[in-house]
């Protein structure tokens, strides 16, 4: 049997964030439920964070961001071949969203499938695309993270209701030549023995999290895990320019980027603004951080996501 | 060997300056981690895992839970630690 030619490397080409209009900021919530502004930003670290409107879809959300990408990349929607998105949120079973993202954003025919690894979900489609790539089975993947967290919220539920938002973001993955990858091997893994620690129960329920527990397996578990990504991409911490991790509570990206050993690195700290975006968080804040000239190209860096399942992943990449 | 109640209180006060910024000195056995030192419930567990590491004694979180004070944890400590 003959299989494809691969190509050496994986690289991203550009990224490419959408969040919704609506800001909704801690003392909005605490009319609601029994908090305060103080207690959130404490807590979680989030200032404000973005909903999406009421006729606002996650497909709406996920070709904004996709456009974005799509548009700085300098390709044309004829040169996609692959279409992921990354969601735990999805409007229904079926069909999927990534097709009907990519007939909006005129792509035709390309491979497409959603993937869910909660708010893993963008490292692990990003490690799939890259693979992809190499082998030869696609030239040029668009792969996004889309999440509308807020319509699987219980907004009486103070423990839940001041951490997620919703968002979208999404990169442009195409080939690079021999010593020019940009995208390191993914380290991924899982534990179902903790599915229970976050979880929605059924499609009537809303989003439930122990937060004492998940706070102690992210911030146990997960640095040896970027490490293991430094260490496969042959890039030591201290060579890093950024570290992106998951937005999921600043204290817990402070705490894993204490333990990291990469003191020159900037931390990702879109969470303050964001909220809690789940698989749309790390491509988010990538965006941004490339805007705002705070990461440049040719730059390492390191990128963690991590949630519900539990699942983790985490890779290596280069700025475009 | 076990760690007597000196040791294990100044390790706790190395802990708790490093994860809260409470200074070592200010970690007396009477004091009540909520309302003496405010240290919520994520920096407890944060203290939980650094006296892993320090003392070698897990203390889960259906157990940190009942740890009020100072003295709560030094005899937590005390009493599961395993003597060698």
């Amino acid at each position: 049997m003959r299989v494809t030619d691969g190509t050496a490397g994986a690289r991203i080409l550009a990224f490419g964030g959408y969040q919704p209009a609506r800001v909704v900021t801690n003392d909005e919530i605490a009319q609601q439920v029994e908090t305060s502004d103080e207690w959130i930003r404490s807590r979680v670290g989030i200032v404000s964070r973005r909903i999406a409107g009421p006729d606002e879809t996650l497909a709406d959300m996920a070709v904004a961001a996709g456009g974005k990408a799509l548009a700085a990349s300098g390709l044309s929607p004829a040169d996609i071949d692959l279409v992921i998105v990354a969601t735990c949120t999805p409007e229904a079973p079926i069909p999927n969203t990534a097709a009907t993202v990519a007939t909006r954003l005129g792509i035709v025919a390309p491979g497409a499938f959603d993937l869910n690894a909660a708010c893993a979900g963008f490292c692990y489609a990003l490690g799939t695309a890259s693979d992809a790539v190499r082998a030869g089975t696609s030239r040029h993947v668009l792969v996004i993270g889309a999440e509308k967290l807020s319509q699987w919220v219980d907004w009486t539920d103070r423990s839940t209701c001041i951490i997620f938002a919703d968002g979208a973001g999404a990169a442009v993955v195409g080939p690079a030549e021999a010593g020019e990858a940009g995208i390191g091997p993914v380290v991924w893994g899982s534990d179902g023995g903790m599915a229970d620690k976050i979880f929605i129960k059924d499609r009537r329920s809303f989003i439930v999290q122990e937060g004492q527990a998940v706070f102690r397996w992210a911030t146990t578990a997960l640095h040896p895990v970027a490490k293991k990504a430094c260490e496969l991409a042959g890039v030591d911490p201290t060579e890093l320019a950024a570290f992106v991790p998951h937005q999921a509570n600043l204290r817990i990206v402070e705490a894993i980027a204490r333990k990291l050993g990469a003191p020159q690195a900037r931390v990702a700290n879109d969470i303050v603004h964001a909220g809690n975006t789940s698989s749309a968080s790390i491509p988010l804040a990538l965006s941004r951080m490339i805007e705002r000239g705070e990461i440049g190209s040719g730059q390492a860096v390191l990128l963690l996501g991590f949630g519900a399942g539990v699942s983790y992943a985490a890779q290596v990449i280069t700025v475009p | 060997m076990a760690m007597n109640e000196a040791e294990i209180l100044t390790g706790l006060g190395e802990i708790i300056d490093e994860v809260a910024g409470v200074p070592a000195d200010q970690v007396t056995p009477d004091k009540s981690f909520v309302d003496d030192l405010d240290i919520d419930s994520l920096s407890m567990v944060e203290i939980a895992v650094a006296a892993q590491d320090k003392f070698g004694v897990e203390i889960p979180d259906d157990q940190l839970k009942n740890l009020k004070t100072v003295q709560d944890v030094i005899n937590y400590v005390r009493n599961t630690g395993v003597s060698a």
